[in-house]
């Protein structure tokens, strides 16, 4: 055996996503020997997101990469629409806050921005293998030891999983029980091209600013989910993110490649889309079962993070994700740096992981929306509540030939006795959040 | 042209690397599995299709990857492996 000369790295990180690349920037930066192995052709080749990234909360974990960070457009504003079959709410919000530098929020291509980011962690001495999918954990005495990579066996103190939501890593380490449908949700997108002063002119920005639209209701026909419509420089993110199980049980049943051509084809959407062209369609699941289904994040010789962690948060219309599974690698990788000096690398050595995810937001997050899945899988929520506004928003407006009914009768023909004391019981829900 | 444009065509724009064997495969027997019906509603792509005797059939070609059929189906259904390294759908913007 040539034993001797078997390299052994201080990591292996599955995965050059958000989280393998934060923690393979962070470990390298402190000298530590990190290789990443990516099953994609590039770095950002498998990986879809919304996007919008809210940097605030790992703004300091890196705080040389922002400056020139390839991001599309900082969001100056807000909006959120309603969406009833035959009429929609729209309300924006324009805050001065949005529009003062540090930005706290961009819209983001992955493929562009993991690709530079793995150039980053590059320039930091990360070595990083694309095209290489990895088939197998090594473990010795039920400690992980290394993977195996086309046919290969590659050694290291520590695997740190971040290979996403699937994560078969962390599965093959045995750290996750078996998956169920009813905790995820499925996302599909278009990216949609259009010139950058038609972009502008038309969601009313100035310059690199940028807006998300959200929408609910009807856009996923009542299913709990939503839509999406991000701004970036020259294109735009338009897309659903549908629970699975919802799409699998509830009325009506509806391919889910349709649900997306339907809501392209609402007249509001057609309009903000006019000219434009398709340039890529991608899907991709999310994990939304949050804290309570949330596996083992660490074993011996092995950390988790990321979506592979379960580190995506769903709270209805909106998907947060992308600052989470950098936290976690950051956090893993400053877990792996204290195992190293202490050289215990087993799942005491790693232990301050989850101490350090415990007094972050991501763990503090995670617990206090732990209810959030249940309270907002109301179905009342996604179909009765958008209709009922709807209606009440055309009464409003509507002027007929004859005398226009007075506003109080008109409310009150919607909102009955009835449907105040189910008001209360939706508010009392949502106190749980 | 951003209007309603098939699937297929949707696809088509998207940049895909060959691989050398189907990453997805209905497990023998299961092919009229229950869980499997639900897979024509679910794939973003859809790739999987009933024919006439009732079973379900998938065509690989133009996969996302996303993994939902899988989380449907479970692996009693479906053999379910990531395309081999630097195959498969590889996105430019994501
Ligand atoms: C439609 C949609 C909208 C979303 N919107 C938002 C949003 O607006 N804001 C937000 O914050 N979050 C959002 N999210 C969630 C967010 O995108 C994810 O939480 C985030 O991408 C997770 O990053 P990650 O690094 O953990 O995983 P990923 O980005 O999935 O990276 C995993 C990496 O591992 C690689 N890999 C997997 N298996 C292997 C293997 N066996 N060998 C080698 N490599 C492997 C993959 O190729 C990939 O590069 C959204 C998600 C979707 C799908
Ligand atoms: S992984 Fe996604 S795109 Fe591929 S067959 Fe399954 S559901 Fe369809």
């Amino acid at each position: 055996m040539v034993e001797e000369t078997v390299e052994i790295f201080d990591a292996i990180i599955v995965g050059a996503g958000l989280a393998g690349l934060a923690a393979a920037y962070t470990l390298a930066a402190e000298g530590l020997e990190v290789l990443v192995l990516e099953r994609g052709d590039y770095p950002g080749a498998k990986n879809v997101t919304g996007g919008r990234i809210y940097l605030n909360p790992v703004r300091e974990m890196f705080p040389e990469l922002w400056k020139k960070a390839p991001l599309e457009r900082y969001i100056a504003h807000e909006e959120v629409c309603i969406m009833d079959k035959e009429r929609s709410i729209n309300v924006r919000y324009d805050g001065m806050e949005l529009g003062m530098e540090p930005y706290q929020s961009y819209s983001v291509l992955r493929g562009k921005f993991d690709k530079w980011f793995a150039k980053q962690a590059e320039r930091k001495g990360a070595m990083i293998v694309a095209k290489s999918r990895v088939d197998d954990v090594i473990m010795e005495n039920g400690q992980v030891v290394g993977v195996i990579a086309g046919g290969e066996e590659l050694r290291a103190n520590v695997v740190i999983a971040c290979d996403g939501v699937l994560s078969f890593t962390a599965e093959k380490a045995g750290l996750r029980k078996g998956a169920q449908a009813k905790n995820f949700a499925v996302g599909f997108k278009e990216i949609i091209e259009l010139p950058r002063q038609v972009i502008e002119d038309r969601f009313n920005l100035e310059g690199d600013e940028g807006l998300a639209r959200l929408y609910m209701g009807d856009v996923t026909k009542g299913k709990f989910g939503g839509g999406f419509l991000y701004t970036n420089k020259e294109s735009i993110s338009l897309g659903i993110v549908v629970g699975i199980k919802d799409l699998m049980e509830e009325e009506p049943r509806i391919e889910a490649p349709q649900l997306l051509d339907d809501f392209k084809q609402r007249p509001e959407v057609a309009r903000l889309l006019k000219g434009g062209e398709t340039v890529e369609y991608s899907a991709h699941v999310i994990p939304e079962g949050g804290y309570k289904v949330m596996d083992k994040l660490y074993g011996d010789g092995i950390l988790v993070a990321g979506d592979a962690a379960g580190f995506s948060m769903n709270i209805g219309v909106t998907v947060r994700g992308m600052e989470y599974a950098m936290a976690s690698g950051y956090f893993a990788a400053q877990a792996v740096i204290q195992a190293k000096e202490k050289n215990d690398f087993t799942r005491a050595g790693l232990a301050t992981y989850e101490t350090l995810l415990k007094n972050s937001f991501v763990l503090k997050d995670f617990i206090n929306f732990k209810e959030s899945l249940e309270v907002l899988e109301y179905p009342p929520l996604f179909k009765h509540y958008p209709e009922l506004a709807g209606n009440i928003m055309k009464d409003l407006y509507e002027v007929p030939a004859g005398p226009k009914a007075r506003l109080y009768p008109t409310i009150k023909k919607y909102i009955s006795m009835g449907e105040m004391w189910a008001m209360v019981q939706v508010g009392r829900r949502m106190m749980k959040i | 042209m951003s209007n309603v444009m098939g699937l297929k065509a949707k696809l088509g724009l998207d940049v895909f690397k060959e691989d050398k064997e189907f990453h997805i495969r209905i497990k023998a027997g299961k092919e009229k599995d229950i869980r499997l019906k639900n897979t024509v509603l679910v794939c973003p792509a859809g790739l999987y299709s009933e024919n006439d005797n009732g079973e379900i059939i998938i065509g690989v070609d133009g996969c996302l990857e996303c993994g939902t059929c899988l989380l449907v189906c479970g692996p009693e259904v479906l053999e379910w492996h990531y395309p081999s390294g630097g195959a498969g759908v590889q996105f430019r913007f994501g």
